[in-house]
């Protein structure tokens, strides 16, 4: 039974429907991961995905255009990041609890506006499958990598992206300052604030793109819930990641990855109960931290509000 | 700082304990509800039959919960105004404490019938009911009323239709490979699924069922990520259960794959895959509750929906052309049902 | 009368107060903009909010109610307190809720003849052991490999529901529902015996006692024993209490299982006390009621002090009850009520800033005073 699993047409049936649920975890835990190494933790991006999904959603329907649904997302998302920058930079109040605060509100406004709006489950024409001109046409990897949505590509090409940003910018370098060592780098004249600032409402819009990838993308769906924890998953997987942007891919694919192939263990009759299946992902996840690669340290200033004067 | 906690408590629990000296007394039900409309007919109004309803997850699921609200809706148009029907509800209780107390509150409000729609509130509703002799209460899906006189219970013999659907699957799947999609295997859901899997394995049993168990009611991106793998498994005809299942209907949609739905209709979901679904009509069985409680009897009796008294109703698509002898089978598969001459076999 | 109000003022303005007019003020600054939403919707505020006082406070039967729901925040929140404060970020106040709970109701429905003397503490006993398991793993996995707790305990939240779910849906369901074949993933009743006793003739239960004599414990714990010292100096500075002697591995494992145990016996007295036997929704929400997270937010109200966290426990189990009960007195969707209660929280936390401004303002007030008075000429 074991070896239907590991024929190339299930592997590779599991490598695409990894690499497709992979995206709403890595755009949510890119946004983590910049807002983290500044030294912001929102627990609230669950909240702030399902409004983005929502506002995604909504405007898609409206309008029949996901371009516009995408828009209304990062609308959403830079409103979200803003007030948690806010809530977090200037008035300084318990990350911690913020941010499920956030999350509440985001569970509940989104519910609410969509039962007072549309009222009804419907689905939308969001953003198709785009098959890649030339790499498309590869005989094995065609099919897998170059045959997804936009939203899809997006999220992908976004992990070096961040890299480049954290590591290759001054911007990196000051967000990494504020998040290893505020209290020098605001000796340097680097404006934690303004920082903070940038990463939390960048996190915000990125958090609002996932739900959106979720509504207009993938699922072409809304409904309450519809994120279902995805969202702490992702700061879970910000831990995982070790706060790199090329960890947080490897956490996104893990998951989705295992998430598919639990579906075929339970599709191909494997006798394992579907209660153990399902437990896969995160008892695998365990398993890999407990064997690191490579030492990873959190930053240092994470959840500690920052004021001048004060160490 | 302790001194301060000390403060804050003793002021909450000064208040609770002010609180808590209120007699008791305001919990009474109080008797017969009042009619809320002004009556501005000539003749006397009959009093409004008030219903309030405890459910799990949104009135607007898509599934179990919306069926039950969309019921009491149609029972509600049925009688002309609002005023003659008034529908109370609380949605999204899954936590079962806090649904005890929207039951209790309810009751003691004084509304007519109290449904509690989940399997889950069993016991709290037992704990209940005595308390409250005056009111009737519902409890789904089970047929278990506790033998108390003021519980009725309903249920769904979502096996009946699960086993059409199975049938009409297994004679439009060219694949032979059909793929099911369900939430935990307990309950309403399980029922359907085994329902499902014997109607296509009575009409063709070279075919292959295969069902991906969730884990969760509500898991879209789940839903949708079994619905894959069936169709990356050679799957041509998926079916699913619970609110979830809007995830996996996308896909299917972009796949050209055929849906069959269940606890509500799906085809304005996607009108081109959508085969048929087996609709819950509770207000079959919810007129005569109410005709029961208005004659005087407050529980006590099971009702099941099944697809002889209409309660469960296989709602084809009217945009997707079944072939003939395809429709004939099915519609002699619900005659045989509802006749009692085909009995669903359940493992 | 200008100096009673002047007295007053500061009175209110006092260090004491403030942590008090603080969250109040935001509070009902919350509940403002809730009002503004709840018109909106066609809903009349006063209305609303009264409907939620009353919901929450106002007969016996509600303030039972708002003690019940916050038995298990303040159980898990005291966990909380003794974890945090250790340095150890317990997130898995669900899972260890739940694995205390399935302990209990595997004993109790093994021993259905047991007496209630024996079957309470015996439940109770063995939710705080299963509890304590939970959170040890986590523990030992940070403090011998560096595991970060925060996602390990994510994960075993996830892990436990499936664990939940398998154990009701097979081997621990009850037996009535295989033969009537209804299939409901619960397990049967538990003998009366494993009731904990009420203690007023509502719905109240001892659960809510062991509560509190367990925060005072713990208070007792952590600030009078030295086990208690040594977790909060870990917590604090585990490279200074390293060099003190003090073996920050196991004082962090320390901490995790005695949070975990007590989210677990949070578990058992839900269990014992309210539900009375255990069954699941898929999620666990259903049976938790959220108290693994809610726990988390009642014991940073409270200052991560055991006692704070009474009265943020019972505030939180009262908002909501309050909320509910408002939601069906105005048949607004529960969306709103979720909603509002994320506002809520928001302002509250957001508030604090306010109060240490006052208190740096009222302290450099206080030390100009104090220099005035010493330059002054005798």
């Amino acid at each position: 039974m074991i070896d239907d699993l590991l024929t190339p047409a299930v592997l590779t049936g599991i490598a695409y429907s990894g690499i497709k649920l992979a995206t709403p975890y890595l755009y949510a835990t890119l946004g983590e991961t910049i807002g983290q190494v500044s030294g912001v933790l929102n627990l609230g991006v669950e909240g702030m995905m399902l409004l983005g999904a929502f506002a995604a959603f909504f405007v898609t329907f409206q309008t029949a255009n996901p371009w516009l649904g995408l828009l209304a997302a990062v609308a959403t998302g830079l409103l979200l990041g803003l007030a948690n920058a806010v809530i977090t930079v200037t008035l300084k109040a318990e990350q911690g609890i913020s941010g499920i605060g956030i999350y509440l509100f985001g569970l509940g406004m989104s519910e609410l506006l969509f039962q007072k709006s549309l009222g009804s489950v419907e689905t939308v024409s969001g953003f198709p499958a785009v098959r890649l001109p030339l790499l498309g046409d590869l005989p094995v990897v065609g099919d897998l990598f170059f045959n997804h949505s936009l939203m899809v590509y997006g999220a992908f090409l976004l992990v070096p992206v961040v890299w480049l940003l954290l590591h290759r910018t001054t911007w990196g370098l000051r967000i990494k300052a504020a998040g290893q060592n505020p209290a020098a780098a605001d000796a340097l004249g680097v404006s934690i604030a303004r920082v903070r600032y940038a990463t939390v409402t960048f996190g915000g819009v990125l958090a609002s793109v996932a739900g959106a990838s979720l509504s207009i993308a993938l699922l072409n769906v809304f409904q309450q819930n519809l994120t279902s924890g995805m969202g702490f998953i992702a700061v879970a997987l910000v831990y995982f990641g070790g706060w790199s942007p090329f960890g947080a891919l490897a956490g996104s694919l893990l998951f989705s990855t295992v998430n598919a192939l639990q579906s075929w263990i339970q599709v191909l009759g494997i006798p394992i109960a579907p209660d153990f299946a399902l437990m896969l992902p995160y008892v695998l996840t365990i398993l890999m931290l407990a064997f690191p690669f490579r030492k990873t340290r959190q930053p240092a200033a994470l959840t500690k509000v920052f004021e001048r004067g004060e160490t | 700082m302790r001194r301060l906690s000390w403060i804050v408590a003793v002021l909450v629990l000064g208040a609770i304990v002010a609180g808590a000296c209120t007699p008791a007394a305001t919990e009474a039900p109080p008797p017969e509800a009042q009619p809320t409309a002004a009556p501005a007919e000539p003749t006397a109004a009959p009093e409004p039959f008030r219903v309030a309803v405890v459910m799990p997850s949104a009135i607007n699921d898509l599934a179990f919960s919306q069926s039950m609200y969309d019921a009491l809706v149609r029972i509600q148009e049925s009688m002309g105004r609002e005023a003659a029907f008034e529908i109370a509800y609380s949605e999204g209780m899954f936590v079962i404490e806090d649904a005890a107390a929207a039951i209790r509150d309810y009751a003691s409000q004084g509304y007519d019938l109290v449904i509690a729609h989940g399997s889950q509130y069993g016991s709290s509703l037992q704990e209940i009911a005595p308390d409250f002799p005056e009111t009737s209460f519902a409890w789904g899906t089970t047929l278990d009323t506790f033998g108390m006189p003021n519980v009725f219970a309903y249920e769904a013999r979502s096996e009946q239709g699960g086993y059409v659907n199975g049938v009409v699957a297994a004679s439009l799947s060219e694949s032979g490979v059909i793929g099911v999609i369900g939430p935990i295997e307990t309950g309403d859901a399980k029922l359907y699924v085994d329902g499902f899997s014997a109607g296509v394995m009575a009409t063709d049993p070279a075919a292959t069922v295969a069902t991906v168990w969730t884990g969760s009611f509500s898991d879209t991106a789940l839903a949708s990520q079994a619905a894959q793998t069936h169709i990356d498994a050679g799957a041509d005809v998926l079916t699913g259960t619970a609110q979830m299942v809007t995830g996996a209907i996308g896909v299917t949609q972009e796949s050209g794959v055929l849906w069959f739905g269940t606890q509500s209709n799906q085809t304005s979901l996607a009108p081109e895959i959508v085969v048929a679904s087996q609709v819950y009509h509770w207000e079959v069985v919810l007129s005569e509750m109410i005709d029961l409680i208005r004659a005087g009897t407050l529980g006590g009796e099971s009702f099941a929906i099944t697809l002889a008294n209409g309660g469960l109703v296989i709602e084809f698509n009217p945009d997707y052309a079944v072939p003939a002898e395809v429709m004939t089978l099915a519609e002699d598969t619900i005659a045989g049902i509802a006749d009692g001459s085909m009995v669903v076999p359940l493992p | 009368m200008p100096r009673a109000l002047a007295r007053l003022q500061s009175r209110l303005l006092s260090p004491s107060w403030l942590a008090v007019v603080t969250p109040l003020g935001a509070f009902l600054a919350a509940l403002l903009v809730g009002a503004a939403m709840l018109a909106l919707l066609g809903v009349s505020p006063v209305e609303a909010y009264a409907a939620m006082f009353d919901g929450a406070f106002g007969s016996s039967n509600a303030a039972a109610d708002t003690l019940v729901k916050a038995t298990p925040l303040l159980l898990v929140g005291v966990g909380i307190c003794i974890a945090f404060r250790g340095g150890m970020l317990n997130i898995g106040g669900e899972g260890q809720l739940i694995a205390g709970a399935l302990a209990a109701t595997a004993a109790i429905l093994a021993f259905p003849t047991l007496p209630s003397v024996v079957m309470i503490p015996l439940g109770l006993s063995l939710g705080f052991l299963a509890g304590a398991a939970w959170g040890a793993l986590p523990g030992l996995l940070k403090a011998r490999l560096q595991v970060n707790e925060i996602l390990t305990t994510i994960m075993m939240n996830a892990i436990a529901v499936q664990a939940l779910n398998y154990l009701l849906r097979g081997p621990m369901m009850d037996p009535q529902q295989v033969v009537e074949g209804s299939f409901i993933p619960q397990t049967a009743r538990f003998a009366v015996a494993a009731d904990l006793p009420r203690l007023v003739p509502t719905r109240l239960h001892a659960g809510f006692l062991v509560a509190l004599l367990v925060a005072i414990l713990t208070w007792v714990l952590l600030w009078r024993t030295t086990v208690g010292f040594r977790i909060r100096a870990v917590g604090l500075n585990p490279f200074a209490s390293r060099r003190a002697g003090i073996r920050v591995g196991r004082y962090g494992v320390m901490a995790m299982i005695l949070s975990g145990a007590l989210a677990g016996l949070a578990g058992a007295v839900q269990v014992m006390g309210v539900n009375h036997r255990m069954f699941t929704d898929g999620s666990s929400a259903g049976f938790t009621g959220s108290a693994g997270f809610n726990g988390i937010v009642a014991a940073l109200f409270g200052q991560l002090h055991p006692v704070g966290t009474i009265p943020a426990a019972i505030f939180f189990g009262g908002l909501i009850v309050g909320a509910n009960a408002m939601q069906r007195a105005v048949q607004i969707p529960s969306a709103m009520i979720t909603a509002l209660n994320g506002l809520l929280v928001v302002f509250v936390v957001s508030s604090d800033i306010w109060r240490r401004r006052m208190l740096q303002r009222q302290q450099r007030a206080e030390a100009a005073r104090a220099l005035q008075s010493s330059e002054a000429p005798p």
